[in-house]
């Protein structure tokens, strides 16, 4: 295999892995902050003690998305050697702006937060939570900020030119507020506050199946679900908004997305389909006119298709584009639903006794984490074959000092680490919930209460 | 312009003042890391993860930062340096994803062999990060061929030269008397005398191999000193440094040891500030083709770019140190042990 194709195998690996994390320490973040929150207004122990039992599952979770974290930072360095001296005018200020604004904050208050119980009052200590949280999400801010100006660059010029053309800041603003920014910050945080009250959700149904820690993981549930119903219906108005935006940007992405050739016919929108990338067909279940309709509010406007652009400006790979779109879409409407559904029954107290729906939410943890994966793996596989759009193409973006053979030798040690780091973490997830809250509220359930008697008796 | 020096060379400044934050800083968290497998008793063990716990991840920030300021002021000398160093650089990641992640996992077993397993992974890392970091100063400090897109041309087996690996072990040294130090002033009772006895050994390790790559330097590698012996002015340097050294000892047997832990960041930040004025105005240099090496002026950001990191150093440095300030200042005093505890 190629350097190019080594490298972007061993880029989506990386970054894939490490987007595990972020989202959920940036959801759960937010968890923390409203149980705590919670726990100053009312001094229920309750609140302390989930609070507790959320802090150490972040702890874990943050502790991988920094290991993993750091990889990404330097391998720009590494791999991308000239796409770093092409971008790093504009890049750099914003990498270097979320080393020092978000990071430092995240990590040096995380230090208090997780050992800072009996060393500071409970204001300061909240106050640390609070800290953690924005400097999670001005992590997010940062980086995304800098993937934006690669799909919509702005606020730029030229110098330079063929192999040490650069782009170089012209107007500051304008590079941070690229067309893409604000629609795609947005979409990126709720979908880790989506991330991280699935946790929640998760874990709360999984307590409650089993008859443990019922008071604690009834109220988690209540609050996940109150997070959960309201992110996920924004999320389709936010994600809306960032199909128009590049609808208009990168129209050559929008026509992947839904595997549109025809420039002169209305686009469809499908359900579910499937792109003959060589007969260049798209097939499936489709509504007439459907894309064209979201985009224009009628069913008449043509909308450019795939056969309007040069060969060597669309992305090689339509069908797995489209896939990842759909499949995110597919996953977004799906928990609108399943929100809605719940909250329904939550209304009607008979939530909790619905043994098929816990079991549904213990399991939907995994929804809001492909669903966030797709979108990535859609946007950026959409942008090819430009590594900064219609600018720098990803073949030119190579270190050319680095060789095949050093590449595999990092992919295989990166394979290798990442997995024994995702078993451990399973399993030390899987037992930091077996163990659950540490001090154990009395459960007067009467149900429980029986259960424990006979417990008793019988052992 | 600001007393005379132009942006790129205040970002250069701010770039060595990172670094030596950085080695400040996590260079206790290494050389505690390091000499872990000295401490044979399971409390000793907590008691010394525990003594950089809330600390070690915001001090590795700083790693973070200065990828940023590199990449954001020097574009041309990041790309080079990271894809030059590639190998030994995905080594030295893997130590620190494998720090990080016995720190985290560690604790969260009893059995023996978990923690015994964790307890080497951890040491092991911590001096892989430490060699490593040693092996690709001293490969800056000494210069890498460059082409005329200013890219590495050589071969990475040459990285292991007798000057890089004398770096190397003289970081490792570094690293390991600051951590000794740093876990000494947070320490009490038998460990603490047991530290106090570590640090005056690593002391020794490391004046001896500063005394050996000094003179290696001085014969062999003559460019590495000529902005001293030309300037009689930085011989305040090394003096400044042999005093340090020699307050160590001194001041742990007085049990002062914050000043001991001052003596030995001095020591990080003298050390590397001569480092600094050596390679100056080079941040990479080649030595057969000196006209491909790259300086803080054909490597810079725009001067627009440079304004708008000045600015955001502005803003962001009293941030950072505000809250760094505040979380030392929460576990300041010696280590107890409780339920949050690794
Ligand atoms: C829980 C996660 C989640 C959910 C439920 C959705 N998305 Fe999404 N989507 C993401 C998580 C995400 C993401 C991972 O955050 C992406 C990747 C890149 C980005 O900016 O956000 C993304 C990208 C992304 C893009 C591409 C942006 C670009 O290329 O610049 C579009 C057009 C949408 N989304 C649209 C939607 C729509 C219409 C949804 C309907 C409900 C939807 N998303 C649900
Ligand atoms: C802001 C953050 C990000 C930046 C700056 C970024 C940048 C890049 C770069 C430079 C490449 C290599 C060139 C290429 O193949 O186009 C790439 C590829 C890729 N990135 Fe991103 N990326 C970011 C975030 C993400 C995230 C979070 C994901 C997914 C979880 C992701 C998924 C991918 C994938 C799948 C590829 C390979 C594309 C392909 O092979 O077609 N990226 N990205
Ligand atoms: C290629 C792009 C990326 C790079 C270079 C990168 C870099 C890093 C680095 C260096 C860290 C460790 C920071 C520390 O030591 O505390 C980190 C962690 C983190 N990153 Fe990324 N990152 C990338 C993509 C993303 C994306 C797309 C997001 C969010 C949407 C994100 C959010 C976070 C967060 C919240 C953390 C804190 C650790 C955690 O909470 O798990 N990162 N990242």
């Amino acid at each position: 295999m190629d350097t190019e194709i080594l490298a972007r195998i061993q880029f989506a690996f990386t970054i894939a892995f490490h987007y595990i994390f972020p989202p959920l320490s940036i959801g759960i973040g937010l968890v923390l902050v409203i149980m705590e929150g919670m726990y100053l207004k009312t001094k229920e122990k309750l609140y302390e003690q989930i609070t507790r039992f959320w802090i150490k599952i972040f702890a874990l979770i943050f502790g991988i998305g920094v290991a993993t974290g750091i990889i990404m930072e330097f391998e720009f360095g590494t791999n991308w050697a000239t796409y770093s001296k092409y971008v790093g005018d504009i890049f750099g200020s914003a990498l270097a702006a979320e080393g020092i604004f978000a990071f430092a904050l995240e990590s040096g208050f995380l230090g208090v937060l997780l050992f800072g119980w009996n060393k500071v009052s409970p204001r300061v200590h909240f106050f640390s939570t609070i800290m953690v949280f924005i400097g999670a999400m001005f992590s997010a801010v940062w980086i995304v900020v800098a993937n934006s100006w690669q799909q919509t660059p702005a606020g730029f010029h030229i110098v330079g030119e063929g192999m040490n053309a650069r782009a170089e800041i012209t107007d500051f603003w304008a590079m941070i507020f690229n067309p893409s920014s604000v629609d795609r910050l947005l979409h990126v945080w709720i979908g880790s506050f989506l991330s991280g009250a699935f946790m929640v959700l998760s874990v709360s149904a999984y307590y409650i199946i089993r008859n443990k820690h019922l008071v604690i993981a009834k109220k988690s549930f209540k609050i996940a679900l109150v997070i959960a119903t309201v992110f996920s219906i924004t999320q389709l108005f936010i994600g809306h908004e960032s199909a128009a935006g590049v609808a208009f940007n990168q129209p050559a992405k929008l026509a992947s997305f839904e595997g549109h050739y025809d420039s002169s016919a209305v686009a469809d929108m499908y359900l579910i389909g499937w792109v003959n990338n060589t007969t260049q067909k798209t097939s499936g279940i489709k509504i007439q006119g459907g894309l064209t309709f979201l985009l224009n509010y009628n069913f008449t406007t043509p909308v450019r298709g795939l056969n309007s652009f040069k060969k060597e400006e669309i992305p090689p790979q339509v069908n797995a584009v489209f896939q990842f779109y759909h499949m995110m879409i597919a996953i977004g409407v799906g928990l609108i639903i399943l929100t809605l559904y719940g909250s329904w029954q939550l209304k009607r107290k008979k939530i909790f006794e619905k043994k098929w729906l816990m079991y549904v939410f213990m399991w939907s943890v995994l929804l809001p984490q492909i669903a966030n994966q797709c979108g990535w793996f859609a946007a950026e596989m959409g942008r090819q074959p430009w590594v900064v759009y219609g600018l720098l193409r990803t073949s030119d973006a190579l270190s050319r000092s680095v060789s095949a053979n050093n590449i595999v030798f990092s992919l295989i040690l990166f394979t290798g680490v990442y997995l024994l780091l995702f078993i451990l973490f399973l399993y030390l997830l899987n037992k930091k919930i077996q163990h659950g809250p540490d001090t154990e509220i009395q459960d007067f359930d009467d149900e429980n209460a029986a259960r424990g008697i006979n417990d008793l008796i019988t052992h | 312009m600001f007393l005379g020096m132009n942006d790129n060379i205040l970002w250069f400044l701010v770039l060595g003042g990172v670094i030596s934050g950085y080695a400040i800083l996590d260079g206790f968290d290494l050389g505690a890391g390091a000499l872990h497998l000295f401490l044979k008793k399971e409390e000793s063990r907590r008691i010394a993860l525990n003594a950089i716990g809330p600390v070690w991840d915001g001090n590795e920030v700083w790693l973070v930062i200065a990828g940023g300021v590199l990449f954001a002021g020097f574009p041309v000398a990041y790309a080079a340096i990271f894809s030059a160093f590639y190998v030994p650089f995905m080594v030295f990641m893997m130590g620190l994803i494998f720090r990080a992640i016995s720190i985290e996992f560690r604790s969260k077993e009893q059995m023996l062999w978990w923690r015994k397993t964790w307890d080497i992974a951890y040491a092991v890392s911590n001096i892989v990060i430490a060699l490593s970091l040693g092996l690709m100063l001293g490969n800056v400090a000494l210069g890498i061929p460059l082409n005329e897109q200013h890219e590495f041309s050589g071969n990475w087996l040459s990285f292991f030269n007798p000057f890089a690996i004398m770096i190397a072990i003289t970081t490792l040294a570094l690293f390991m008397m600051h951590g000794a130090i740093y876990l000494a002033m947070k320490t009490e009772n038998r460990l603490y005398t047991k530290l106090t006895l570590l640090a005056k050994d690593f002391t020794i390790f490391f004046v001896l191999s500063f005394i050996v790559s000094t003179i290696y330097t001085l014969l062999y590698i003559p460019h590495l000193s000529d902005q001293l012996r030309n300037n009689s002015s930085f011989f305040i340097l090394p003096l400044i440094m042999i005093f340090a050294i020699a307050n160590i000892p001194r001041q742990l047997k007085k049990q002062n040891y914050r000043f001991a832990f001052a003596s030995s960041a001095i020591t990080i930040a003298t050390l590397l500030m001569m480092v600094a004025i050596e390679v100056f105005p080079y941040i990479v240099y080649s030595p057969h083709t000196p006209a491909n090496s790259i300086t803080i002026s054909n490597a810079a950001s725009s001067p627009k770019t440079m304004k708008i990191l000045l600015i955001i150093a502005l803003i962001g440095t009293p941030l950072v140190a505000m809250y760094t300030t505040f979380v030392f200042w929460t576990f300041k005093g010696k280590v107890k042990l409780d339920e949050m505890s690794y």
